[in-house]
C-alpha cells in the first residue's frame, strides 16, 4: 500500500496555525540562490495563483497580499518518519518514500479491517483525523501502488488478478517515479503514457523474438543509466513485479530511558546521589527486561532555571550493574552546578548491546573478591580519559616506533605475523628519540663516548650495527636509514642508540645520533 | 557486646610463616607492596621490578593455571623520563597480557594503582612515579599496602630519582645497573641484564646487597651466572672428529 500525503508541509503548517491565518493566501518558501522560492501554498494561496516552484517575487506580482512562511523540510522528514512508524497499525512493515509518501506492506493484513476497500477507507479517515490529506492506494507491487496513489483516477485498488498494464495504461510516464531529465527524454521520444512505453518495450507482443528486439532497443537507449530512477525499463519491470524492489523499512527502536521528576528541586549532592542510584536501579531493570547491557549512558539534569546538564560515560563492556553505574557517575558529578536546584533527572542508554541473563553474584562480590577487569578499566577510563588505558599491539613495520600501536585493552588483538627475534629490543622506548652528541673514531664506526641529558658516558661494549632501512612505500625518498647499536656504558647502563644516515649517502650532511631505547 | 572476629591480613600471615633470614631469588616470599628506588636515566628499576614480579608470578601461576593481566601504570613525568614499554622488548610471557595506563599526574597514577590492586583479574601491578610528589605521602603508601594485602595483588612501585622518604612498603630496594657478564660468543657485546640491588628495609629479611641478573626470564644471582656461563654452551652438539679427517669421506 502506498500513501501519498499530497500536501504534507501545508498540512503541518495549518495544524500549527489558526484558521484565520489559513484563510489568508499563504505560501511556504525556501531560500534559494535566486531568492525565495515557493515550495507549497495553501488553498487560498493556490487560488490566488501561487504554485510550487514559483519565485516569491512572481507570486507577489499576481497577489500582493500573499503571506510568506518559511518551509521546514527537516521537520517534514521527521514528521514523515513518525508517521511511518504510526502507519504500522495497518501492516507489520513500513518504509519512507521521501519527500511526502509512505509505503506499508499490508500483505495478508486486509482482512483484519474487513477487506481492502475498508482498509483504504480506514487509512483515509485516520489521516483526516490527524488533519492530513492522504491518498492511499493498494497494489501488488510498491511501484504500482505509488503510481495509483499519485496519478490514479479511478479505483485505488489493484488486485493480483488484474492486468496492471491494462488498468494503468492511461497514467502518465511520471507515475514511474523517474527523474525529470528522463521524463524530458521520454517526452521528446513522444512517449507520454505508460501504455505507450509498455508498447515500445514490446510488452504484449505475441512473438517472443519481436518482444526481445523491442526491449533491447529501449534498453540500449538507456543503457548507461543504472539507477532505477533513471531507467524507465527497470521502473516498468518493478511496477509489473518482474524485478524485485528492495525497500528500507523503518524500525522503531526505543532507547531505554528512565527519569525522575522531583517534588522539590535538589540543591545538594547527597540527595542527587540517591536519585542517581534509584535511576541506575530502574535502568538495570529496564535493560534486564530487554536482555541488554548498556555501553553508553547519558545522564541529563534539568535545572529550575532551564539549563540542562548532561554527563556521558562509555563502558568497556556491556554492563547491567547498578552499583557500577552509580559509582561511575559519582565520579562525574563533582563539578555539577545545581544553581537554584535540579527538578528532573533522566538516564538513558543511547548505546546498548545484547547481554545474556547470567547468574547473579552469589558472593558479596567486589568488596571481598575484587572487581572484574572490565569494571576496573571503566573506572580508570572514566577518570583518566579513554586514551589513557591501552594495551600494546604489534604492527607490521620495521621502524621501532611504528612497529607498536596502542589499542583499547578489551578489544581483540589483530592477528599479525610475529617478527623474527634475531635482535634484542629494549625494554622501554622513548616517545621521541633524543639527540645525543657522539664521539667516534670514524664517521661510520662505533661510538666511543656520548653525551645524553648533560652527562658524558664512556661506551664500554657495543653490538651492531643493525641496519633498518626506511620504508620506501610510505616515506619520502629523502628519509635516511638508521644504524642501531646496542651499547653498555662503563657503569653498566644499557641503551639503544642509532645513527641516522651514513656519511656520503647524499641525503644530508653529517649524520645525527639519537638515543631511542633503554635496556633493562 | 559481641567480640569482632579478628582476621589477620594475608601480609601478616605470610610474614609469620616464612622465617627465612636471608633473601635470595626464587624464595617466592614476595611481600604485597615493594618499592624500588632507581635512577631515572636507566631502565634498571623497571627491569628489576619485572624480574621480581615474574619471580613471584611463576610459582603462583603454575599452581593456579590461570593467566591474568599485568597493569603497568606510569605518570606523564615517568613517560618523559624513561619512555613507554616496548612490546618487542618485553619478556614474551608478559607481552600479550600487559595493560598500560598513562596517567597525567601522580594523583591519577596513585588512583590507577589502587584500582588495579582492587581488581581480581590482575596478577600484579607495576607503577612508575618519579621524584617525591606531595601526593605520595606515607598515608598514600599505607593505603596502597592495605589495599594490596586485602585483595592479594602484588605491587612493585618504581621510584625514579627519588629520595627514600617515609613509606609503608614491606620491602624497599635500591637498584642501579651493573656491568653485565660478557656473552660467551661475543665478548664485546652487552650481556644479559644485570643489576646491583640493595635491600635496605624489609620486614622478614635481613638487609643486604646482591648482584642480580635476568637469565632468560629467571632471576639469579650474578655470581651463579658467572660459574654456569652466560650463554648456552652448545659444544656437545658438535660430534668429535676423532680418528678421521674433516674432509668428505671417499668411497672406494
Amino acid at each position: 500500500m502506498s500513501i501519498w500525503l499530497a500536501r504534507l508541509s501545508v498540512d503541518r503548517w495549518r495544524r500549527a496555525s489558526t484558521p484565520e491565518a489559513d484563510a489568508a493566501p499563504t505560501a511556504l518558501i525556501l531560500d534559494t540562490a535566486h531568492g525565495p522560492r515557493i515550495t507549497a501554498a495553501n488553498d487560498a494561496g493556490a487560488a490566488a495563483g501561487a504554485r510550487g516552484g514559483m519565485l516569491l517575487a512572481d507570486a507577489r506580482a499576481l497577489c500582493p497580499e500573499l503571506v510568506a512562511v518559511p518551509a521546514d523540510p527537516a521537520g517534514d522528514l521527521a514528521a514523515l518518519e513518525k508517521l511511518a512508524l504510526w502507519a504500522q497499525r495497518w501492516g507489520p512493515w513500513s518504509a519512507l518514500d521521501p519527500p511526502d509518501g509512505l509505503l506499508v506492506d499490508v500483505t495478508g493484513a486486509a482482512h483484519l479491517f474487513g477487506g481492502e476497500g475498508r482498509l483504504l477507507a480506514d487509512v483515509a479517515a485516520a489521516f483526516a483525523a490527524r488533519g492530513l490529506n492522504a491518498r492511499p492506494a493498494l497494489a501488488p507491487t510498491a511501484g504500482a501502488a505509488w503510481a495509483l496513489a499519485h496519478y490514479g483516477q479511478g479505483p485505488a485498488i489493484l488486485t493480483p488478478e488484474d492486468d496492471p498494464l491494462r488498468l494503468l495504461a492511461d497514467l502518465p510516464v511520471a507515475a514511474l517515479r523517474l527523474d525529470d531529465d528522463v521524463l524530458t527524454a521520454l517526452r521528446r521520444l513522444g512517449i507520454k503514457h505508460l501504455g505507450e512505453l509498455a508498447g515500445a518495450s514490446g510488452a504484449g507482443e505475441e512473438d517472443a523474438a519481436r518482444e526481445a528486439a523491442a526491449r533491447d532497443g529501449l534498453r540500449r537507449r538507456f543503457r548507461s543509466r543504472h539507477s532505477p530512477a533513471a531507467n524507465p525499463l527497470l521502473r516498468l519491470d518493478q511496477l509489473l513485479g518482474k524485478v524485485p524492489e528492495p525497500l528500507l523499512p523503518v524500525i522503531g527502536r526505543p532507547m531505554p530511558l528512565v527519569q525522575r521528576c522531583l517534588m522539590e528541586p535538589l540543591r545538594h549532592r547527597t540527595p542527587l546521589d540517591r536519585v542517581v542510584e534509584d535511576l541506575a536501579a530502574d535502568m538495570v531493570r529496564t535493560l534486564e527486561a530487554r536482555g541488554e547491557g548498556a555501553r553508553r549512558l547519558e545522564l541529563a539534569l534539568w535545572r529550575v532555571d532551564g539549563e540542562v546538564l548532561t554527563r556521558r560515560i562509555e563502558l568497556a563492556a556491556a554492563t547491567r550493574e547498578a552499583a557500577h553505574i552509580t559509582r561511575l557517575f559519582a565520579a562525574r558529578l563533582d563539578d555539577v552546578d545545581a544553581g537554584f536546584g535540579i527538578e528532573m533527572v533522566q538516564l538513558r542508554a543511547s548505546w546498548s548491546e545484547p547481554l545474556r541473563l547470567a547468574q547473579a553474584d552469589l558472593d558479596a562480590a567486589a568488596e571481598d573478591h575484587g572487581t572484574a577487569l572490565a569494571a576496573c578499566i571503566d573506572r580508570l577510563s572514566v577518570r583518566l580519559g579513554p586514551k589513557a588505558v591501552t594495551r600494546p599491539v604489534a604492527r607490521a613495520s620495521h621502524i621501532p616506533e611504528r612497529a607498536q600501536g596502542w589499542q583499547p585493552p578489551m578489544e581483540p588483538v589483530p592477528a599479525i605475523q610475529q617478527a623474527l627475534a634475531f635482535h634484542t629490543r629494549p625494554l622501554k622506548l622513548l616517545d621521541r628519540p633524543e639527540p645525543i652528541a657522539v664521539l667516534y673514531a670514524s664517521p661510520d664506526g662505533v661510538p666511543q663516548r656520548f653525551r645524553w641529558r648533560g652527562e658524558v658516558r664512556e661506551v664500554a661494549r657495543v653490538e651492531g650495527p643493525e641496519r633498518i632501512a626506511p620504508e620506501w612505500w610510505r616515506e619520502r625518498s629523502t628519509v635516511r636509514l638508521r644504524d642501531y647499536y646496542r651499547i653498555e656504558d662503563a657503569a653498566g647502563r644499557r641503551y639503544w642508540i642509532y645513527r641516522q644516515g651514513i656519511a656520503g649517502d647524499g641525503r644530508g650532511g653529517v649524520p645525527d645520533w639519537f638515543l631511542q631505547g633503554l635496556y633493562a | 557486646m559481641p567480640v569482632p572476629s579478628f582476621r589477620p591480613s594475608p601480609g601478616r600471615l605470610l610474614a609469620r610463616a616464612l622465617p627465612e633470614p636471608r633473601w635470595r631469588p626464587g624464595l617466592g616470599a614476595h611481600p604485597f607492596h615493594s618499592e624500588i628506588f632507581a635512577p631515572g636515566n636507566e631502565a634498571s628499576g623497571t627491569g628489576l621490578a619485572l624480574a621480581l614480579a615474574r619471580d613471584a608470578l611463576m610459582s603462583e601461576e603454575a599452581a593456579a593455571d590461570q593467566i591474568r593481566h599485568v597493569l603497568w601504570v606510569q605518570d606523564r613525568a615517568a613517560i618523559r623520563l624513561g619512555g613507554r614499554p616496548c612490546l618487542a622488548g618485553l619478556p614474551p610471557d608478559l607481552a600479550d597480557r600487559l595493560i598500560h595506563v598513562a596517567a597525567a599526574t601522580p594523583e591519577d597514577a596513585l588512583f590507577a594503582l589502587e584500582e588495579g590492586l582492587k581488581c581480581r583479574d590482575i596478577a600484579c601491578v607495576i607503577g612508575e612515579i618519579p621524584g617525591n610528589p606531595r601526593a605520595l605521602s606515607f598515608t598514600a603508601s599505607r593505603r596502597l599496602s592495605l589495599t594490596a594485602e586485602k585483595h592479594g595483588v602484588r605491587l612493585w612501585l618504581v621510584r625514579l630519582d627519588a629520595a627514600p622518604d617515609l613509606s609503608s612498603a614491606r620491602m624497599r630496594w635500591q637498584a642501579r645497573a651493573a656491568p653485565s657478564p660478557p656473552p660467551r660468543w661475543d665478548p664485546a657485546a652487552p650481556g644479559t641484564a644485570t643489576w646491583h640491588a640493595e635491600l635496605f628495609r624489609a620486614r622478614t629479611h635481613l638487609p643486604g646487597q646482591w648482584s642480580l641478573s635476568d637469565d632468560a626470564g629467571t632471576l639469579r644471582l650474578a655470581s651463579e651466572l658467572d660459574i654456569e656461563a652466560a650463554a648456552p654452551d652448545i659444544v656437545h652438539l658438535a660430534r668429535p672428529t676423532v680418528g678421521r679427517s674433516l674432509a668428505a669421506r671417499v668411497h672406494p
